[in-house]
């Protein structure tokens, strides 16, 4: 049964989540905290500590989380899987419908126009992040360095995450 | 026919293998991982062109999900059709999954977190800096008229300032879009 609920809710908030990320959290906070009790307020806040320490986003850690603690591995599972179902739905329609209308000039114009959209929500992305996260003069140098490493090629993105959490480490004791 | 029968399973296995890298290195959200899908898919492996990538990070705004799952399934069916939506999926998803699991099985006693608070600290700057090489990026590749910049600086505004949520964000692009004339 319980399996039966994770699967619900996690599917409803799949369906519901536009916007992705920090759009998604208060409708998982309601489901969760509120409508069915399964985290009080102090654990969800614990959760969303852990989802920010840990890769993957926030929805996926939390399905993932919340499924083990109900439902162990098997709960995690269709947890997950329930909030990745309606994305795979949507893909699917899309890309048939892309398909369809690949050539389309309006259907084309729409996508570009979509690129300054997608730039504004990278930047205010990027600007939370920077709001809670860089709070000193190192943080900042760090950041700065990182973006040209990165930004020349010099050093691959992923390896800059390391390097750059190793000085956070020796850095921050 | 053999050949090409190995050539789609040395795709699936280059995207499985690939979403699982940048699944495991995805802090801070969903738009992170541009950078990483650009280095990976674009710029090592070739499979994707910067215009396809930016195409496809577009559309995956524009329903609901996890930017980094509608992005990763839209880059695999694009590439390997659906077993590669599957199987890219299922590589961005392993790596927080397996992670969580062991999290919640082992600590939870927020003093293991400290070392881990630590390198997240330092992480931070670095997931801004990338975030912001992949705005620059796409920028560089598609905001060809000073309307689109304008229009990206006023977007963003009111989000930051309005509260707008990401939905009208969508819509008022692709309204534009379609009037913009060629």
């Amino acid at each position: 049964m319980i399996y039966f609920h994770l699967f619900l809710v996690f599917a409803r908030i799949g369906c519901l989540a536009f916007g992705g990320g920090v759009a998604v959290l208060p409708l998982i906070q309601k489901e969760i905290v509120n409508t069915y009790q399964w985290l009080t307020s102090g654990q969800f806040i614990d959760l969303i500590t852990l989802s920010e320490l840990t890769p993957g986003p926030i929805a996926i850690n939390s399905a993932t989380f919340i499924g083990y603690k109900l439902g162990g591995v098997i709960g995690s599972v269709i947890a997950t899987g329930s909030f990745c179902l309606p994305s795979i739905g949507f893909i699917l329609l899309i890309s048939k419908f892309l398909s369809i209308f690949e050539g389309n000039i309006k259907v084309q114009k729409i996508i570009k126009g979509l690129r300054p959209s997608v730039i504004a929500l990278m930047s205010l992305a990027g600007f939370s992040i920077a709001q809670n996260g860089i709070m000193d003069w190192f943080a900042v140098g760090l950041g700065i360095l990182s973006f040209i490493l990165v930004w020349k090629k010099i050093v691959d993105p992923i390896f800059m995450l390391i390097l750059a959490g190793m000085a956070g480490m020796i850095f921050y004791r | 026919m053999n050949g090409l029968i190995k050539g789609k399973k040395r795709t699936l296995f280059v995207l499985f293998i690939s979403f699982i890298r940048i699944g495991a290195f995805t802090w801070g959200g969903g738009y992170a991982m541009v950078p990483l899908i650009q280095r990976e898919l674009v710029q090592k492996k070739e499979l994707l062109t910067d215009d396809d990538f930016i195409n496809v990070l577009s559309i995956a705004q524009s329903f609901p999900g996890a930017i980094a799952i509608n992005t990763a399934g839209l880059v695999g069916i694009r590439l390997a059709g659906i077993p590669g939506l599957l199987v890219a999926i299922l590589g961005s998803v392993l790596p927080s999954f397996l992670i969580i699991i062991m999290a919640a099985t082992f600590l939870f006693h927020f003093g293991d977190l400290v070392l881990v608070q630590r390198f997240f600290r330092g992480a931070t700057p670095a997931i801004v800096a990338l975030i912001a090489t992949g705005i620059l990026s796409i920028a560089k590749n598609s905001l060809k008229r000073r309307f689109d910049l304008v229009l990206s600086g006023a977007l963003f505004a009111f989000m930051l300032i309005f509260d707008f949520h990401p939905f009208w964000i969508i819509l008022i692009g692709a309204l534009t879009g379609l009037v913009r004339k060629s």
